[in-house]
């Protein structure tokens, strides 16, 4: 008695295959759909906004009056803000990393800073918001100011670079750290001269990838109280400022059918500077990708 | 060309005062740098539960969790989060029905259909997708999807919580798409050669055997996703509108947790008043919801792991 | 013991290196055959694993020692004792005294950098820092405290010649050294190694990654330096124990075996155990 009928077993082949190839063109499909969203929102944005792209709206600051209003303070205000935000979450996340990997004990106390770096990861930005507010704007009377928004931009990127980071020094290969042990380096000459080194490329990209979702962040700001109209533009970080997110936000929400003109046009810079940012990030992994 | 006694010259560097102590501060500065994550969360926590603490004993806690209705900014204020929580549920079940889908298929066929090339062109763009801001998100729904919508179905309002839903779902595909195909591509080949090899369509292969082999990884994705979905905020402020409400209707205005944070936030919530505590409690539970996603998310990948 | 001093001068005289007139004063090498390692009842366990058991040996100096074993036979953990490498594994405990020069290596006085900067290593795969050759070579000088360019200059032109490798890449020191072959950045490990004028070489099974005429010109650097190192060398292959060293330990299950002249280990061993694995048997 056979006990696979190889008739049959020939017979639904062929609606099998079928089947395989119909599902792929569905997985395809939805492979797409990011591609499709992402053109269709570039083309619509481009279309709305590139007749405002003028060099008056890149030099002017904002307005309540649409044909006068520009984008200056914004553009100015986003740079202070990842003046500050770049340093203190560059020093805080590579030290953290550095410390997981490399110094930290096995113990339940290092596990329990890793899980709440991974939990802080998940904090909704909003949340970020009420913490800046509470202790930054109000507890250390930092006000609406560059440093208290940087501050908390800075403590809202940092989960995502101490996990880039440490993928990064996890990399180096531990064949490259017992060379230099060996040679009667301290751990810090080790560290520093040729663990750091090493993974400079693969942290750079974590931190260039974290600070462009910084200075597209929103929430935070709104809940900081990062003003929408501003006619000058912060001479320290104590001052306060205008941001390109924040500034787009007040546009959309704007009712004249104006405003969504500029509303584009802001998207368009706000999109370029992470497009180029990311093109940095990218070309800095692929250079730097294979090397051990 | 005079030779140097090098022997001699390590000898001499040997005690180095500033290499040894170097040595002995690094750990402790490295040490205080990575305290300061832990100081963020205690911060976080001392935020949300002092402010909420005195929300409470401002207005019941009973009132919070058992009223439907929301009006914060009423003379006769009521404070039911569960209008809120209304809000942000509708907006990630939408999320969830395009993101869970979208996202899985575009991880099946990255990871066991497509070739390299494809998925070189393929994943950057996922990236570019997973950095484009939330403000920019926001704008996309109200300025295209909602006119879409709207001309399709004309009872729909111009605040309603499909166009927001809709694009919060394209917003976590990537994250959905990259975190479930590092789960899929985790599973060694030989298991999927095991497969093709008795002669199972590809298909055959990911369902009956690469799914159930990376499943906590995949199922850990959607978790993650739907806990990016319920703090996404952003976009519900520039699309869902403003009106909470205790109701399964998807076609009118609506308010989730987030969405009511910022609306305070970018008025003035004078300091001291209800209003001002009830963003803290909002706030809290809002932190819970996430806080109890992102440890579901780690306990299912650690409990269910598979070991290849 | 006279054997081995005709031995030794016979070898002096080969030396074509005119560098190696030099004698440092430091080490006080020369006369006579000075112990520079001792293990004295020395134990090692990783965890619950005793992985050495009372190692008793001893090392003099400018002969080359090989060490050579089944694998998992503990001889790798041995080398890795003798400049405290074996602690970079965490669950490791010791027990006993290693002597290096009349001081034990366990002792609080001796840092472990102080005795890794006299007791250098050469590791089982090349393992060059991801730096320039001349960057890779200068590294140990850097570190302990010499910045002078006039004198990394002159250590790096140094350390290449003595490690046979100069005329390659003389004409790209700035040049990446993983662009180097295996055979070549192994060399470059060995110059790097030497740099720091080191008394003893620690090699671990050096040549096992690189091709064979890649392993015939370390073999050949090794007679070389041994002139002025005491080397000690872990090798899986016999016949290169049998080539190059003077003197030969067989490790078995984490004991030593037999610890005598290369020629009686291989010719005319006392352990029946030695005899099987020195003819092949097993292993």
């Amino acid at each position: 008695m056979q006990l696979v009928d190889k008739d049959q077993v020939a017979k639904s082949l062929g609606g099998r295959q079928l089947l395989n190839k119909s599902m792929k063109f569905l997985f395809l499909l939805c492979t797409l759909v990011g591609l499709v969203v992402l053109v269709t929102l570039i083309v619509d944005t481009v279309l709305d906004g590139w007749s405002h792209l003028t060099w008056d709206f890149l030099t002017s600051f904002s307005s309540s009056r649409p044909e006068s209003a520009g984008i200056y303070g914004a553009i100015i205000g986003s740079v202070w803000l990842m003046a500050v935000t770049a340093p203190v979450a560059i020093v805080l996340s590579v030290g953290t990393a550095l410390y997981l990997e490399e110094y930290a004990p096995k113990n339940r106390i290092t596990n329990f800073i890793t899980v709440n770096i991974s939990n802080l990861a998940g904090v909704p930005s909003v949340v970020f918001g009420l913490l800046g507010l509470t202790i930054f704007v109000r507890q250390l009377s930092l006000g609406n100011s560059v440093l208290a928004a940087g501050l908390t931009l800075a403590l809202m990127i940092m989960p995502v670079i101490v996990v880039a980071a440490q993928e990064a020094i996890r990399a180096v290969p531990s064949s490259v750290r017992e060379a230099s042990t060996g040679m009667g380096a301290t751990k810090w000459q080790t560290v520093s001269r040729i663990i750091l080194p090493a993974a400079i490329p693969g942290i750079i990209t974590g931190i260039i990838l974290a600070l462009s979702r910084a200075i597209g962040e929103t929430a935070p700001l709104v809940v900081i109280g990062v003003p929408v109209s501003l006619l000058v533009t912060p001479n320290g970080v104590f001052d306060t400022f205008q941001a390109l997110p924040m500034q787009i936000y007040n546009w959309v929400k704007m009712p004249q059918e104006e405003f969504q003109y500029l509303t584009a046009a802001g998207i368009i810079i706000l999109l370029l500077i992470l497009f180029l940012m990311n093109s940095v990030a990218i070309y800095i992994r692929n250079k730097y990708s294979k090397r051990f | 060309m005079n030779e140097y006694n090098i022997r001699e010259m390590i000898q001499n560097n040997k005690n180095n005062k500033s290499t040894k102590f170097i040595e002995k501060a690094v750990p402790t500065i490295l040490f205080i740098i990575t305290s300061v994550s832990i100081l963020t969360t205690i911060g976080i926590l001392y935020t949300l539960l002092s402010e909420t603490f005195i929300f409470f004993t401002r207005v019941s806690f009973i009132e919070f969790i058992t009223a439907t209705e929301w009006k914060a900014f009423s003379s006769n204020p009521s404070f039911g989060i569960i209008a809120l929580i209304m809000g942000t549920l509708k907006i990630v079940v939408i999320a969830t029905m395009v993101a869970v889908p979208v996202g899985l298929g575009a991880a099946i066929y990255l990871s066991e259909y497509a070739t390299d090339r494809i998925r070189r062109i393929v994943k950057p763009i996922l990236e570019i997708l997973a950095g484009i801001p939330t403000v920019v998100y926001g704008t996309f729904a109200i300025t295209f999807v909602t006119p879409l919508i709207r001309e399709m179905f004309p009872g729909v309002s111009l605040y309603n919580a499909i166009s927001p839903g809709v694009v919060v779902g394209i917003m976590i595909v990537p994250m959905i798409a990259s975190l479930s195909e590092d789960a899929m591509s985790s599973v060694p080949g030989t298991t999927r050669e095991g497969s093709l090899a008795l002669g199972a369509t590809r298909l055959e292969t990911v369902f009956k055997v690469i799914l159930p082999a990376a499943a906590s990884g995949i199922i850990a994705s959607f978790v993650l996703g739907i806990s990016r979905a319920i703090g996404e905020t952003m976009i519900v402020s520039i699309a869902a509108g403003s009106t909470p409400g205790a109701d399964f209707d998807l076609t009118s205005s609506l308010q989730t947790m987030t969405g009511f944070i910022v609306q305070v936030t970018s008025g003035d919530a004078a300091f001291g008043t209800d209003l001002y505590y009830s963003l803290y409690a909002v706030g809290m539970t809002l932190f819970l919801f996430t806080l109890i996603m992102n440890l579901a998310a780690q306990w299912i990948t650690k409990k269910f792991k598979e070991e290849y | 013991m006279a054997e081995l001093k005709m031995k030794e001068e016979l070898d002096m005289n080969a030396t074509i290196n005119t560098q190696t007139e030099k004698k440092d004063p430091a080490s006080g090498i020369v006369q006579s055959s000075k112990p520079v390692f001792e293990a004295r009842d020395f134990n090692l366990w990783y965890g619950d694993n005793h992985a050495l058991q009372n190692i008793n040996l001893t090392f003099k100096e400018n002969e080359i020692s090989a060490i050579i074993g089944p694998s998992g036979c503990g001889k790798s953990t041995f080398i890795k004792s003798l400049n405290r490498m074996v602690e970079l594994v965490p669950v490791v405990r010791t027990e006993g005294d290693i002597v290096y020069r009349e001081q034990n290596i366990f002792d609080k006085s001796l840092s472990v950098e102080e005795l890794r900067t006299k007791v250098g290593m050469v590791f089982q795969k090349p393992n060059p820092f991801p730096k320039s050759i001349y960057d890779n070579v200068a590294y140990g000088a850097r570190v302990h405290g010499i910045r002078k360019k006039k004198v990394l200059d002159q250590i790096v032109e140094k350390s290449l010649r003595g490690a046979a490798i100069w005329d390659e890449v003389k004409d790209r020191l700035n040049a990446n050294a993983y662009g180097l072959s295996g055979g070549q950045q192994q060399r470059i490990c060995i110059a790097r190694a030497l740099a720091i004028e080191p008394d003893v070489i620690l090699m671990d099974e050096p040549t096992s990654a690189l091709d064979p005429i890649s392993t015939t010109k370390i073999e050949d650097l090794m007679q070389e330096l041994k002139e002025k190192y005491s080397i000690i060398v872990v090798t899986h292959n016999m016949q290169q124990a049998a080539r190059i060293s003077d003197k030969t330990a067989f490790f078995y299950q984490g004991y030593v075996v037999e610890h005598d002249d290369t020629k009686v280990i291989f010719e005319n061993p006392k352990d029946k155990r030695t005899e099987d694995y020195v003819s092949g048997r097993f292993g």
